[in-house]
């Protein structure tokens, strides 16, 4: 059977600090969640119309 | 101690005209690069005397693999900020100049997707009412055709090619964990949406043999394509195929600055006697590092071990840094090099704790962020043409169409330092007398190479100035130069050109 070489790395110390700033981290959740829900949004305006005929029309030759 | 790690970056854009009966993705090309140019500057010729795609750094010359002269009568450019603009099979490609470190690469491959910006831009007065350019930095079409991102590293010619193939290829396996573009689905023949929803990689499904010449079938995790563009005595150019597009710049910086440094390790014989990172098999290893998500793959290694590909790079980031402690990073780069190995450390730990809180920093990991929320909020299935849409529009350069430009990500250099190079050339190449010298003289420049300039002053012969040396003709080397002399003819007759 192989050897596996076994490597424990230590978790970032910045994890902690987060799991002890619970309320502050559940309203940077709410904002990121907000932010997220906008740019959503934004998406949804700008993403092109027919999105079946735009893939399927998008035809490469290959290159290189 | 290794050579200077002079690199630069190769995009084949993805080109679409739409609202017409009919379109040849050459005539396009040519159109988007002649737009550009016509706005900008004089356009000035490539010469392809000294390209030889087609020979082999295995040693044997293949006459004829891929003749230079098919490309001949495409539209070619040589900008000033040193970078080639030309019209490459069915794409429009741009060549980013020559760069000493992984941080002024990634503000010139940035610069291109500018330039392919305003390419449309001025291309568009001219199409008819309806008609529309769109380009895509990515790799490809969805459809199977795939397109390349190559990059290039200066490498010492005494390196045994047989060692840099063996040693660079579980990096170049497993370095998609951080370089990555990401992939709606797969184009592997046979895979379905339910085995492949989304994957890491845009390439890996394009791989299929470990070490090889070619670039456009059976593709090669190691190219040997020999072609220096420069003293072919002292150098190579390690010609890399199997990146993915990228339009994060920490993606880009890591792509580009890891790779020199374990290419210096390599040219540095540092590797030998290691660890052996040798895989049983690279290739299938390649896909399934980019089918799993969860980056908790093992692959086997040719000693009969099992690694992932994060414990892969722990394992070169360890090498490394015990490199850099004891020969220096000077070949990258001292401060650059410093910065990437701290960047790779925390992009490693970040993806080892959760991967998707580098969702502003890697390509994959933005696109899958936002290809799983508009899913979600849509409710859609994986094979949702919706979600392909998403995925190539992520790529789209047009700032006004482009998702990537919506997402929050990391910059690494301002926007203002790219504009600039998108006509001011590196200071610390070749590429700027190159850049310089057509600032000053395009009418006077006949035609220009990676390794020469050739004048023409109304007289016969034509004078070409070899720059066979990438890091001769830096800013520190010819400024002065460029201060005394008023006119191309004093430049040729003060470098003894004659």
């Amino acid at each position: 059977m192989a050897e596996r070489e076994q490597k424990k790395r230590q978790a970032p110390t910045r994890k902690e600090e987060v799991v002890e700033e619970a309320p502050a981290q559940s309203a940077q959740g709410e904002k990121l969640k907000e932010e997220l829900d906008e740019l959503l949004d934004e998406i949804d305006e700008v993403l092109e119309t027919n999105a079946e005929d735009f893939v399927r029309s998008y035809i490469q030759k290959g290159g290189e | 101690m290794a050579i200077t790690k002079v690199c630069g970056i190769e995009t084949e854009f993805g080109i679409a005209l739409r609202g017409a009966d009919e379109s040849n993705p050459i005539t396009t090309s040519s159109l988007l690069i002649n737009a550009y140019v016509a706005r900008l500057q004089r356009k000035v010729g490539w010469d392809f005397e000294d390209e030889s795609p087609g020979r082999d750094a295995r040693g044997f010359a293949r006459e004829g693999a891929m003749a230079p002269e098919i490309e001949t009568h495409l539209v070619n450019a040589v900008l000033t900020n040193g970078a080639r603009y030309y019209v490459d099979h069915a794409h429009p490609e741009y060549s980013t100049p020559e760069c000493a470190d992984a941080l002024e690469l990634v503000r010139f491959d940035k610069a291109g997707e500018r330039i392919l910006a305003l390419s449309v831009e001025a291309a568009s007065e001219m199409l008819l009412p309806g008609q529309e350019i769109g380009v895509y930095k990515n790799n490809s079409d969805r459809k199977g055709n795939s397109y390349g991102t190559h990059e290039n590293y200066l490498i010492d010619r005494a390196v045994p090619f047989a060692r840099i193939a063996q040693q660079v290829t579980p990096h170049f396996v497993t370095r998609q964990i951080y370089t990555g573009a990401g992939k709606v689905g797969s184009e592997a023949p046979g895979m379905s949406s339910t085995e492949v929803p989304f994957q890491i990689s845009q390439r890996a499904d394009f791989f299929e043999e470990e070490v090889g010449l070619e670039t456009t079938l059976k593709r090669p995790i190691v190219n040997t394509r020999d072609e220096p563009h420069a003293d072919p005595q002292k150098y190579r150019r390690f010609h890399v195929i199997i990146g993915d597009a990228n339009l994060a710049e920490v993606s880009t910086y890591l792509k580009v600055g890891v790779t020199s440094i374990v290419l210096a390790m390599i040219e540095d014989n540092w590797l030998t006697g290691a660890r052996d990172l040798t895989l049983e098999a690279p290739v299938a290893s390649l896909r399934r590092i980019s089918y799993d998500l969860d980056l908790a793959a093992t692959l086997v290694l040719a000693d009969g071990s099992t690694m992932t590909a994060l414990e892969m790079q722990w394992e070169l980031l360890d090498m490394a840094r015990k490199y850099a402690n004891d020969r220096g990073l000077e070949c990258v780069g001292a401060e650059v090099g410093a910065d990437v190995l701290s960047r790779w450390e925390h992009t490693l730990t970040a993806l080892e704790v959760d991967s998707m809180s580098l969702s502003t920093q890697l390509d994959w990991v933005a696109k899958r962020k936002l290809v799983e929320a508009y899913r979600d909020r849509h409710g859609l299935g994986w094979n949702d043409p919706k979600l392909a849409a998403l995925d190539l529009q992520y790529h789209d350069v047009r700032q006004g169409r482009s998702l990537f430009a919506r997402l929050p990500m990391e910059r690494l250099v301002s926007e203002e330092s790219v504009v600039e190079a998108m006509t001011e050339p590196p200071r610390d190449t070749r590429a700027y007398f190159r850049g310089r010298c057509l600032q000053r003289w395009a009418s006077s420049i006949a035609a220009a190479n990676w390794d020469s300039l050739v004048f023409d002053l109304g007289e016969d012969p034509l004078r070409r100035v070899p720059m066979m040396e990438p890091l001769r003709g830096t800013s520190a080397h010819v400024d002065t130069l460029f201060q005394e002399c008023e006119t191309p003819g004093e430049l040729l007759e003060a470098l003894g050109s004659t």
